[in-house]
């Protein structure tokens, strides 16, 4: 259950430095890979699921700070992988357990990192730069383990490419198109923009087939697979830099298939329909954050992680009602769409990292699949047969 | 849905004395409940028997009965007062027993009074574990297998069936577990059985699948009326199960499970909630409300919102000011509680830890790691220890061996020092059972501590010593540990030199996201100092530390309104403290809270950076006191006596000198420093002698010796426990009556706020004697004479503050036995019983104020009719093994108060008659 059973942790740290581009520099160890790497510096507030958070594809080109100061000490296991690899840019945290202890543990965190050549920093005070960036907004910033100039580091901070209008997806979107799970429920078509893999998982726990495309994929190819619902999924990047896919977001509205998004999906949607969509000033990264659904009154404790926003006032009543806010900033959580059968959520359902709140909205899609499609689908279908890649 | 309009009025049930198994916590939630209540407007209506606590302050809510916690009482109450709804889940098992009682007979539906917080009929379902074992595999959850025995011949057949020993045995409804635990052999197991049939009220016992090494976690839930369900903590036990859960050490959040693990338990125990009946509220309830100090969230409070009608999303979170109160607190630190055992006040005690609870108290700790955070644990406990070891010599490897056999107290530090002994992780963890996680933490501080021992101070650079400091190593162990012969005072010196000082961080429920204002603190060696120092005049108020026997939440409650008093005064109060389960820790008492422990370094570091114009240590006990010496030594201000005052009244000799002077009797008396002295000593003192160490507590080491051969003893015992200390022998003088008396004093006038005469004989701890105010059987002639010597000792000793005098009359001549210039464990009681805030007032008259204003403005007048009657409390229970006799040194746990008119009250009428039953030694 232990990695290393001899005395004294591999204590012998290289130095790192975590450079932001307002100037601020920080003294740290490397843990990781070795070398430099950079990205829009954010951070998680979750106290678990570290794993997931860093192969979670919404984090493409991200440097993660997780707040919780103890990280790594489950170590890494297969099963907690939302895609084949890390997505984040970089790692950083405050205190890094390079001994870990759980029965599930493949490796610990430092050799999973080594091994997809992620490179991080710990023993930093991460508090400080959360209320830093909470203050000053959120900024590029560097890691590096190999040069340690300041003022070099900074500057590759400051050069570093902004996120603000850039399109990420493309670059963590599946090369071609697969099918994910065989079940004897309902047949699904993603838009991989990114997708977590407990949605998928999500939607093979209910006994669907999953056919998962590359997000550029024409919707008349999907159609002719004859989905029964499509799905938009999370994903990196400024959804106002994705014409193409919003344009393909549209018309696929107008299919009368039952579509549901999550996160980028859900303001990919929003954006079709005319909604504004804006950058926030902090995103919300956490497994904390309350939710009301507003038909029910119940409130779901839920996963979250974006940095964009669909703008309130720029919804028409007569397309979509918000279904779902934000108890914290009353921002915008959920939609339900009346021009077309669909729902779309800025949170997370699937969660991985983070409470089982709102898994109830898989069931609600597949409701609406049931009825839109008139299937004969069984109330609780077979989980679906995983389809080797 | 808002707040129930159709309550006005709600009665609160608070949990009486203070027992091992049920402790302050309930203070502490009861007196958030009562504030969140009062906040809405209704009436509140509170009862409970214990007068040590803040919660049954007047201030606390619009009627506070101090009555005894029977269905009578409680009815009798009710039937007065009409209240429409009773709010019983703050008051622990006890609050809940009379409610249910009352339920079953029929009362509350009669009177029309709804039963609020708490699903009554569902409390028998989670008291009756089985029942609830039912109910739990009726919605799918796996649980360890049981049965419940009604006899012992039903429990033989139930053990067989579960494979045989070893079983864990459960009675049900008893407090902390009371006569529970694991058995390992036959005979153990027939009579704890046995026992545990007689102590059950359902006289059923619960044989439970032994899962002894398994890991074990605990969830704090809060459910609203609309069933919305959140966690705000997750804990996990370090100890391995096995060990009640009160005797375990614990750490929030949990560290060692996977996110999918830890939410495959949050949706279990979502699912538990709410299939337990419909009510709003907290859930854990038997160790409910520590999580609040842990995580910032005010549960007692927000539960008492919810079970007047609000949904969670409806209240905000009070640290954030603007977010919702309907979230999962982030922690981005690290809490840890050890638990604060007595087992020196228990001769014969079986100091192994089982399923039976036997801790008196606990410290909570705040650091930004768990290293950090255990290590401040240690210095939290006030038993000596400058963190975990690495302060003094260690123990032998046949020791270390032996203790972490089975888990005792001390296990994390025998596990530290197997690592010295170079044992590996591996091992120690087949021993103990304890996650390797933990053990790779404290080998790492082990490994820290050999890089220390082999670098000179001065070699220690600015990065080193950031490293040492984030490990929450003290300067007292640094100086232990480098090689060359340095104090606490020299690391230090260095330490400013080199600017390595700590940063205060906020408690913010939120990691940081948020912006908070809650001025709730802990210390790390961070880079940003959240905490702003303000141009105010600031009083420093030290806190009491752990609960033990002999220093309890009493002087909790005065704390608390030291703090109400200064600010009062205009003064920005600065609270620092590190009992979880207290008031004076509540993140909205003070102007600024501090948990920190009560420990020398922790306490400068925080007076260096406030610069307050004094600290007040009267009130906390001797914790405080301790400190005091070196409060004088390094110039900083102690508001009210002297130092030299307090210090002084320890040494027999010159306090022997001022009391000849005053020409006030004292029984004959002599000091030593060895057996043969003190053998020597007691010879001339004649017998009995009553003898005790100086500097102690609650009497701890004191005994009544009748021969040579028991002196020798008990001395020899006491210098085996502290081998400098000067012993104290006095004549002890049979058969006399022993009488308390408090005071405050300004320097010049004396006010002499309660004389109290105790039922039992002199040689019995005042603490665990019946006091009875005013004295019941004293001439007119002796109570004057006992003013007169409060009167002279307070002007004598130039006290400013409170004053504590503890007096025998015997044959009509009163004799001083010893005085205290500080809080007395009798304080509330007095307070409660007269009317009077007098720890509030005393504070006043500390910080400059004069008796005279308040004298003049009726402040200072009694409205006792009758008499008011303190009694003690015991926990027996826990300790079978232990005979149940008093003497010198103070075993209750708690106490309760009686009013009554006159002595024909069987208040009165039973101590009396049985005063002098286990007088022993």
């Amino acid at each position: 259950m232990t990695t290393d059973s001899t005395a004294a942790s591999d204590r012998s740290p290289a130095p790192a430095k975590l450079a932001l581009a307002d100037g601020t520099i920080v003294e740290g160890t490397a843990i990781g890979e070795r070398g430099l790497t950079g990205g829009e510096l954010c951070f998680n507030t979750s106290m678990t699921g570290y794993q997931e958070i860093m192969t979670d594809p919404s984090y493409y080109g991200q440097l993660m700070m997780m707040t919780y100061p103890h990280i790594g000490n489950y170590g890494a296991s297969d099963i907690d992988m939302e895609a084949d690899a890390p997505m984040v840019a970089g790692f950083i945290v405050r205190s890094f357990t390079h001994r870990h202890s759980n029965r599930q543990a493949d490796e610990s965190l430092d050799e999973f990192m080594r091994r997809h050549g992620l490179v991080g920093i710990a023993g930093v005070d991460t508090r400080a730069l959360v209320r830093h960036i909470r203050d000053e907004g959120v900024m590029n910033a560097v890691i590096s383990s190999e040069q340690l100039d300041d003022e070099t580091l900074v500057q590759r901070a400051r050069d570093w490419q902004s996120m603000d209008g850039l399109e990420l997806a493309s670059k963590v979107t599946t090369e071609s198109a697969y099918t994910f799970c065989e079940g004897e429920g309902a047949r699904i078509v993603v838009y991989d923009f990114g997708v977590k893999k407990n949605i998928l998982r999500s939607f093979r726990e209910r006994g669907c087939t999953v056919k998962v495309v590359p997000g550029a994929t024409p919707l008349e190819d999907v159609l002719d697979w004859e989905p029964d619902g499509l799905f938009f999924s999370n994903g990196p990047g400024d959804p106002r830099a994705m014409p193409e896919a919003i344009d393909r977001v549209g018309r696929a509205l107008d299919t009368e298939l039952p579509i549901f998004g999550i996160c980028l999906g859900h303001q990919l949607m929003s954006l079709a329909q005319g909604f504004d969509v804006y950058k926030m000033f902090v995103g919300h990264r956490g497994a904390n954050h309350p939710v009301k659904n507003l038909n029910t009154e119940r409130v779901e404790v839920t996963t979250q992680n974006h940095g964009f926003a669909v703008d309130e006032d720029s919804i028409d009543s007569s397309i979509a009602d918000v279904t779902h806010v934000n108890l914290n900033d009353g921002t915008v959580e959920g939609l339900r769409f009346k021009t077309f059968t669909g729902l779309s959520l800025q949170y997370h359902p699937e969660a991985s990292p983070g409470p089982h709140d709102s898994h109830y909205h898989f069931d609600t899609f597949m409701d609406m699949m049931r009825d839109e499609r008139d299937l004969s689908i069984p109330d609780q279908p077979a989980e679906g047969a995983p389809v080797a890649q | 849905m808002p707040k129930r309009t159709d309550i006005e009025t709600i009665l609160l049930i608070g949990s009486g004395p203070i027992v091992i198994g049920q402790a302050c916590e309930f203070d502490y939630s009861g007196s958030q409940a009562a504030r969140a209540l009062m906040e809405e407007e209704y009436r509140v209506i509170l009862v409970n028997s214990n007068p040590a606590t803040i919660m049954t302050d007047p201030m606390m809510a619009d009627e506070v009965y101090l009555r005894e916690l029977t269905p009578s009482s409680i009815a009798q109450i009710a039937r007065e007062e009409k209240p429409d709804a009773v709010l019983p889940t703050m008051g622990g098992q006890t609050g809940l027993n009379v409610a249910q009682d009352l339920k079953e007979s029929g009362f509350w539906e009669e009177e029309g009074i709804e039963v609020i917080g708490v699903d009554i009929d569902t409390v028998q379902i989670t008291e009756d574990r089985q029942e609830f074992r039912t109910l739990m595999e009726e919605i799918g959850l796996d649980q360890s297998r049981s049965d419940t025995a009604k006899s012992l011949l039903e429990a033989k057949e139930i053990t067989q069936d579960l494979g045989g020993l070893p079983v864990v045995i459960r009675p049900s409804y008893t407090l902390g577990g009371s006569g529970g635990g694991i058995v390992w052999d036959a005979d153990e197991f027939e009579s704890m059985v046995t026992r545990g049939l007689e102590l059950s009220p359902a006289h059923q016992v619960l044989i439970d699948e032994c899962l002894y090494g398994w890991k074990e976690y605990e969830l704090e839930l809060l459910r609203d009326p609309n069933d919305n369900v959140i966690i705000i903590a997750s804990i996990e036990n370090i100890t391995p199960m096995g060990v009640h859960t009160g005797d375990s050490v614990t750490v929030a959040p949990q560290q060692t499970l996977t996110d999918k693990q830890f939410q495959k338990m949050r949706d279990a125990a979502i699912k538990a909630m709410n299939s337990i009946g419909t009510f709003a509220g907290g859930c854990n309830i038997q160790f409910a409300f520590e999580p609040s100090k842990a995580t910032g969230y005010p549960i007692a409070k927000v539960a008492s919102k919810l079970a007047v009608g609000y949904m969670l999303d409806e209240l905000p979170n009070e640290i954030t000011g603007d977010t919702s109160a309907c979230f999962e607190p982030s922690l981005d630190y690290v809490v840890t509680k050890i638990p604060r055992f007595n087992f020196d006040k228990f001769e014969g005690v079986d100091e192994e830890l089982t399923t039976q609870m036997k801790a008196v108290g606990e410290v909570m700790s705040i650091g930004r790691t768990f290293p950090e955070s255990l290590q401040k644990a240690w210095q939290s406990l006030e038993i000596g220890y400058a963190g975990l070891g690495a302060d003094r010599e260690d123990a032998d490897r046949e020791t270390v061996r032996e203790r972490l056999k089975s888990p005792h107290w001390d296990q994390l530090l025998h596990v530290r020092h197997a690592f010295r002994y170079g044992a590996s992780v591996e091992e120690v963890y087949d021993v103990t059972q304890i996650d390797p996680w933990f053990l790779h933490q404290i080998q790492d501080m082990v490994a820290l501590e050999e890089e220390i021992r082999s670098t000179n101070l001065r070699d220690i650079d600015e990065r080193f010593m950031f490293e040492i400091k984030r490990n929450g190593f003290s300067d007292e162990q640094i100086a232990h540990l480098v090689p060359e012969d340095v104090d606490d005072e020299e690391v230090r010196a260095y330490r400013k030199e080199i600017d390595v000082m700590p940063v205060y961080q906020v408690v913010d429920t939120c990691a940081g996201e948020f912006p908070a204002e809650t001025p709730y603190y802990y210390s790390s060696y961070e880079t940003v100092n959240e905490s702003p120092v303000t141009d105010r005049d600031k009083v420093l108020i030290l806190g009491s530390g752990p609960n033990r026997i002999g220093q309890g939440i009493e002087f909790d409650y005065c704390c608390v309104h030291g703090v109400k008093a200064a600010r009062e005064m205009g003064y920005e109060a600065l609270m620092l403290n590190c009992n979880p389960e207290t008031v004076s820790t509540d993140f909205d008492v003070a102007d600024k809270l501090y948990f920190e422990p009560v420990y020398w370094e922790r306490v400068l570091d925080i007076v260096e950076m406030e610069q307050p114009e004094g600290v007040i240590l009267q009130l906390g006990g001797q914790t405080a006191i301790k400190l005091g010496e070196r409060f004088e030594e390094n110039d900083i201000n102690i508001f009210g006596t002297p130092f030299e005052v307090m210090d002084f009244v320890e040494d027999r000799g010159k306090f022997t000198d001022v009391l000849s002077r005053l020409e006030i009797p004292s029984p004959p008396y002599g000091v030593a420093h060895s057996v043969d002295e003190a053998v020597q000593t007691a010879d001339q003192l004649g017998y009995p002698t009553l003898i005790r160490p100086s500097y102690v507590l609650g009497g701890e080491g004191m005994r009544i010796a009748i021969n040579r051969d028991e002196v020798a003893e008990y001395v020899s015992n006491i210098l085996s426990y502290y081998p400098d200390n000067e012993i104290l022998l006095d004549r002890f003088l049979e058969d006399a009556v022993e009488i308390d008396v408090d005071a405050v004093c300004d320097g010049e006038d004396v006010w002499i706020t309660g004389v109290m005469q105790h039922i039992e004989p002199a040689g019995v701890h005042s603490g665990d004697s019946t006091a009875v105010l005013p004295p019941y059987s004293l001439s007119q002639e002796v109570q004057e004479t006992i003013r007169q010597y409060t009167r002279d000792l307070a002007h004598e000793l130039n006290v400013v503050g409170l004053l504590n005098v503890q007096m025998v009359v015997k044959d009509e001549v009163v004799y001083v036995i010893e005085a205290n210039p500080r809080a007395s464990r009798t304080m509330p009681f007095v307070s409660k019983a007269c009317g009077i805030r007098i720890p509030a007032l005393a504070t006043k008259v500390m910080l400059g104020e004069k008796l005279k204003t308040f004298r003049e403005s009726g402040a200072l007048d009694c409205d006792l009719d009758g008499y008011a009657i303190k009694e003690p409390v015991f926990s027996w229970d826990k300790f079978p093994e232990v005979p149940k006799e008093l003497g010198p040194e103070m075993k209750s746990t708690g106490e309760a108060i009686a009013f009554v008119d006159a002595l024909n009250d069987e208040h009165f009428q039973q101590p009396y008659e049985m005063k002098d039953l286990y007088l022993s030694r």
